[in-house]
């Protein structure tokens, strides 16, 4: 049993009539210039920042705000090894990133110490260095190091590689404090935050749209699609279909070791990626756990966690020796694209779009927050989501 | 038997007194099970065997119980070469059919199973208070298993504290064998253990054998002290000074070398979780249990649980409760013949029962000492976190449910995964939440392992070549996910 | 801090040669490891997040207090790992930095 079984049980339990619930009983009408409907890392985002252009806000979240992938997940706030289309948004979302103490409140254990994509062949390499060059023009900036200045400043790596991928702004955070933290910033800008409560309905009125949620009956000019894997069940209403899918990483923690991680890992290629936390435990990923059709039920996966053992000491040796004490899982809304939707419904006014971020949606979150707001509140964003919009999948 | 239940694959987690009485059962019945234990040998840890070299009489180990403890370690010799047991092996996981195991020298493996009888057993149950995580400080089954398995007190001068039966037993076991016991400090006050005393009456040997330590302990004039309530544990680098407040609200202080707590037991549950059992709160024991009827079996067909692991009631109610998980499997297997036995266990369990209301009567959960400690308190030793940090995370972002609390505080995420935090962090939770019991604050979901197991280079690939295709299918390949 | 730990003296067994951070230190055959360490120190370790000392919890195999380093690199729980002749143990965690 994971977080996504106990958010399950949480909403049930919930929905028997707690403070949220009471909150949207029956008959309460609520009326604002925006619904959101999801409380994840980018639905909070949305709703503060909407708030922060002085649009009133709903924000509905079925569970705990912040609690599915935008806590499961691995914690990399990268933007390097994004396919093309992310990196507008994923550079603005830097930017907050650097602000992220006065915004939440808390630095939320972030820590730009740098993020390495590892090469294991010289094909790897040049691999890499055609990146840096395809993602100048994005004002990323990547340091290629060859093996000897790869081992040079990063001893503790396994002797097997080319050389690496460096990305000096890159580098990590706690989801499970960032995400909450998010739905609290949007809730003290003015939004008003639904938690325990799920959109059981939603639908066109007149100009704008009206959803049920918890017996509330929920009015806006604009809704705001952001409910993770769920997402679907929004779409759907409107008859609109995404390919979208779930995917489930399978994630295991060391205990605490002495601080020797200088910087958060990637791999060219296939999937490993490891990173020490401040207290030092070490977490890592890179294979994909179990789950079901339902979207309810998900479990870490042993052949999953073997494997993910047998790298790490490939390329992090001095893990020898420490033990795993931990796995999870999450249930993560992807794409086959690999890439999210973000943009709105190309038939359905009003209607916007952000979900399906496979897993590496952490990093974008506050990022696709702005954008959406602007798109909402002046009809256009200065951020570049041509890539990633919904009309992507529409058919030919 | 039909050639079809001979075949049924039974494998036993635990060789404590439930797990060796199944395996007798099944072995009786024709069948031939596997036996998972941590341990060096069989007798979980009431009946722990020490090592070879430090064997000693079982009436020295064992006292009152020598004979059962033989019993039970005969039953597990005699067993040897009708059970495929793996000793030293920590089973770690469990998912659909198949048990995730470790062992020191030959690394992974994997058990699957047809039916499963969980006999996990149980640890202390215990309260945080300021000092706790000081070297000297243990808990009371810690004390008692040093002095059984390794011949050692832990300490010449102990102070014991806490509540329960084991309280006294240990007090007694150590004074006996040369302790100067500082003080036995009961946080249940002496009016609850005369109230206690109609239902103690179902099981009148055990009552007697409590009174009978209370007289020793009187006898020999070490001080026994009920209604103590501890506030801390002070070390003053010579040795270790419980503070303590009497009935009568004094605030009182005694020395000794170590101190050893406990109040009670806790289940061990994580492989049931694992497992996919659902659970029940049990407001007697606050804390959840796995549901079971009467024989042990789960809300999944092929689980079943017996011993302190699936109800804290002692090593006498263990057995049976081995002997009738065995049954209900072959029942459930259509071997027949089973029901006499099932429901005479059945009611000497209930007699059990009624005298543990009576342990709990006696020996209640002192939950306010838990939920009200001090905010600088540890609750959480893994991770070093603190009362405070769990009422604010209950105070300033509305957090109702203790795994919501573990995300944000991190207590219960360490190496232990909150066997030690758990029932206390719950207290602590419940009470800044404003829920009259740790019920409405949920149960912390296991996550695997269920214990640490160390990095290894070659398991994977040792599962894949015997897996062939399995393994690399089962790990739903790579991820595109962060690290493209 | 004193050490506490007290062998009763009718069960003392053959003596076992072991080392704790690089100094003999003599066990006898059936210790723990725990116990072996305690006879001669005060703790097992320092808790890594707080550097208090510990010396094990619960004895059991339960509280994952006390778990030290054997020949190195090796963990293992020092309450339920028996000496033998030769063990190299550590009470220090750290890893140290690989060169």
């Amino acid at each position: 049993m994971t977080q996504a079984d106990t958010m399950a049980r949480a909403v049930a339990d919930l929905a028997a009539g707690t403070a949220a619930g009471i909150a949207a009983r029956a008959s309460t009408r609520i009326a604002a210039d925006v619904l959101v409907v999801g409380g994840g890392i980018v639905g909070s985002a949305t709703a503060w920042a909407l708030r922060r252009r002085g649009l009133s806000v709903v924000l509905v979240e079925r569970g705990k705000a912040g609690m599915q992938a935008s806590s499961v997940n691995f914690g990399g706030v990268r933007q390097q090894g994004r396919k093309l289309p992310e990196l507008p948004v994923s550079r603005r979302a830097r930017r907050i990133w650097s602000d992220l103490a006065r915004v939440l409140g808390s630095d939320c254990e972030f820590a730009a110490i740098g993020h390495v994509r590892l090469a294991r062949s010289e094909a790897d390499l040049q691999a890499l260095q055609a990146y840096r060059d395809q993602a100048a023009p994005y004002g990323l900036e990547l340091d290629i190091l060859d093996g000897p200045a790869l081992r040079r400043r990063y001893p503790w790596l396994g002797r097997d590689l080319a050389g690496g991928s460096l990305c000096a702004e890159d580098g990590h955070a706690n989801p499970r404090l960032v995400s909450p933290r998010f739905a609290r910033a949007a809730a003290e800008a003015g939004a008003r935050v639904i938690e325990g409560t799920a959109v059981e309905r939603v639908e066109r009125a007149g100009d704008g749209f009206l959803a049920h949620a918890g017996g509330a009956a929920i009015a806006s000019r604009w809704l705001v699609n952001c409910a993770g894997a769920w997402s679907m069940a929004i779409a759907r209403q409107f008859g609109e279909t995404f390919p979208l899918g779930a995917i489930y990483p399978n994630m295991i923690v060391t205990e605490p070791l002495p601080a020797f991680m200088t910087c958060c890992l990637g791999l060219y290629g296939t999937g490993f990626y490891a990173r020490q936390v401040g207290r030092g435990s070490v977490v890592i990923g890179g294979v994909r756990a179990s789950g079901n059709d339902s979207l309810d039920s998900c479990r870490p996966n042993t052949a999953a966690t073997l494997k993910e053992m047998s790298d790490a000491l490939h390329f992090i040796p001095a893990l020898a020796g420490a033990n795993v004490i931990r796995s999870w899982t999450g249930i993560e809304g992807a794409f086959p694209d690999g890439m999210p939707v973000v943009g709105p419904s190309t038939r359905v006014p009003g209607l916007f779009h952000a979900f399906g971020f496979g897993g590496h949606g952490f990093q974008l979150g506050p990022g696709v927050g702005e954008a959406m707001a602007e798109l909402i509140d002046r009809g256009e964003t200065d951020t570049d989501i041509s890539g990633l919009l919904p009309a992507r999948f529409d058919a030919p | 038997m039909n050639p079809q239940a001979k075949e049924t694959r039974v494998v036993i987690v635990g060789a404590g007194p439930a797990g060796v009485r199944a395996a007798q059962a099944l072995v009786q019945a024709g069948l031939r099970p596997v036996v998972i234990d941590e341990g060096n040998a069989a007798g979980g840890q009431i009946y722990r065997q020490p090592p070879e070299a430090r064997r000693r009489p079982a009436r020295a180990l064992y006292g009152f119980e020598w004979k059962k403890a033989q019993a039970v370690h005969q039953a597990w010799q005699a067993l040897q070469g009708s059970v495929q047991a793996h000793t030293r092996t920590l089973a770690w996981n469990c998912y659909r059919g198949v048990l995730d195991l470790h062992h020191p020298e030959q690394g992974y493996g994997r058990q699957p199973y047809d039916r499963l009888i969980l006999a996990t057993g149980a640890m202390d149950r215990v309260i945080p208070l300021p000092g706790w995580d000081q070297a000297g400080v243990y808990t009371l089954g810690a004390a008692q298993i040093s002095l059984k398995a390794q011949a050692c007190l832990l300490g010449t001068r102990p102070v014991f504290l806490g509540t329960g039966p084991l309280l006294y037993l240990v007090a007694y076991q150590y004074a006996k064998a040369g302790a100067r016991v500082a003080a036995v400090l009961d946080a249940a006050p002496r009016q609850a253990k005369l109230a206690a005393l109609p239902d103690m009456a179902a099981r009148p040997a055990m009552a007697a054998k409590g009174a009978y330590y209370l007289a020793w302990l009187a006898a020999h004039r070490v001080p026994v002290i009920h209604g103590a309530r501890p506030l801390a544990i002070e070390d003053d680098g010579a040795s270790k000074v419980v503070h303590w407040r009497d009935g009568g609200g004094a605030r009182r202080a005694t020395g000794g070398d170590v101190a050893c707590l406990g109040y009670g037991l806790r289940a061990e549950t994580q492989l049931a979780d694992l497992a996919g059992c659902e659970f029940d709160y049990s407001p007697r024991e606050r804390q959840w249990l796995v549901r079971r009827d009467a024989a042990g079996r789960t809300s999944r067909p092929e689980v079943y649980v017996a011993g302190d692991g699936a109800e804290p009631l002692g090593a006498d109610a263990a057995e049976l409760a081995g002997e009738a998980a065995a049954r209900a499997v072959l029942q459930d297997i259509g071997v027949g013949g089973q029901q006499p036995r099932l429901d005479a266990i059945e009611a000497a369990t209930a007699r059990m029962r009624r005298f543990r209301r009576g342990l709990e009567t006696a020996f209640a959960w002192p939950a306010e000492l838990a939920a009200q400690c001090a905010d600088d308190t540890l609750v959480c030793r893994c991770e070093r976190v603190t009362a405070g940090e769990i009422r604010q995370a209950v105070r300033e972002f509305g957090l109702r449910d203790v795994n919501q609390v573990k995300s944000w505080t991190r207590c219960g995420m360490g190496r232990c995964q909150s066997r030690v935090c758990g029932l206390a962090a719950a207290e602590v939770v419940a009470a800044a939440a404003g829920e009259p019991s740790t019920e409405g604050v949920g149960r912390l979901r296991a996550q695997p392992p269920v214990k640490p197991v160390p990095f290894d280079a070659e398991a994977w690939s040792r599962m894949a070549a015997s897996n062939g295709e399995g393994a690399a299918r089962q790990a739903g390949g790579t991820a595109g996910g962060e690290g493209r | 801090m004193p050490k506490t730990l007290h062998r009763l003296p009718a069960a003392l067994s053959p003596e076992v040669a072991v080392w704790i951070d690089g100094h003999p230190a003599p066990a006898r055959a059936g210790d723990t490891v725990l116990t072996a360490v305690l006879e001669h120190r005060a703790a097992l370790q320092r808790d890594e997040l707080s550097a208090r000392p510990r010396a094990g919890f619960c004895l059991m195999g339960a509280c994952q207090d006390c778990w030290v380093r054997l020949h190195g690199v090796q963990r293992v729980r020092a309450c339920s790992t028996l000496v033998a002749p030769g063990m190299r143990i550590d009470t220090s965690l750290a890893q140290g930095t690989p060169a």
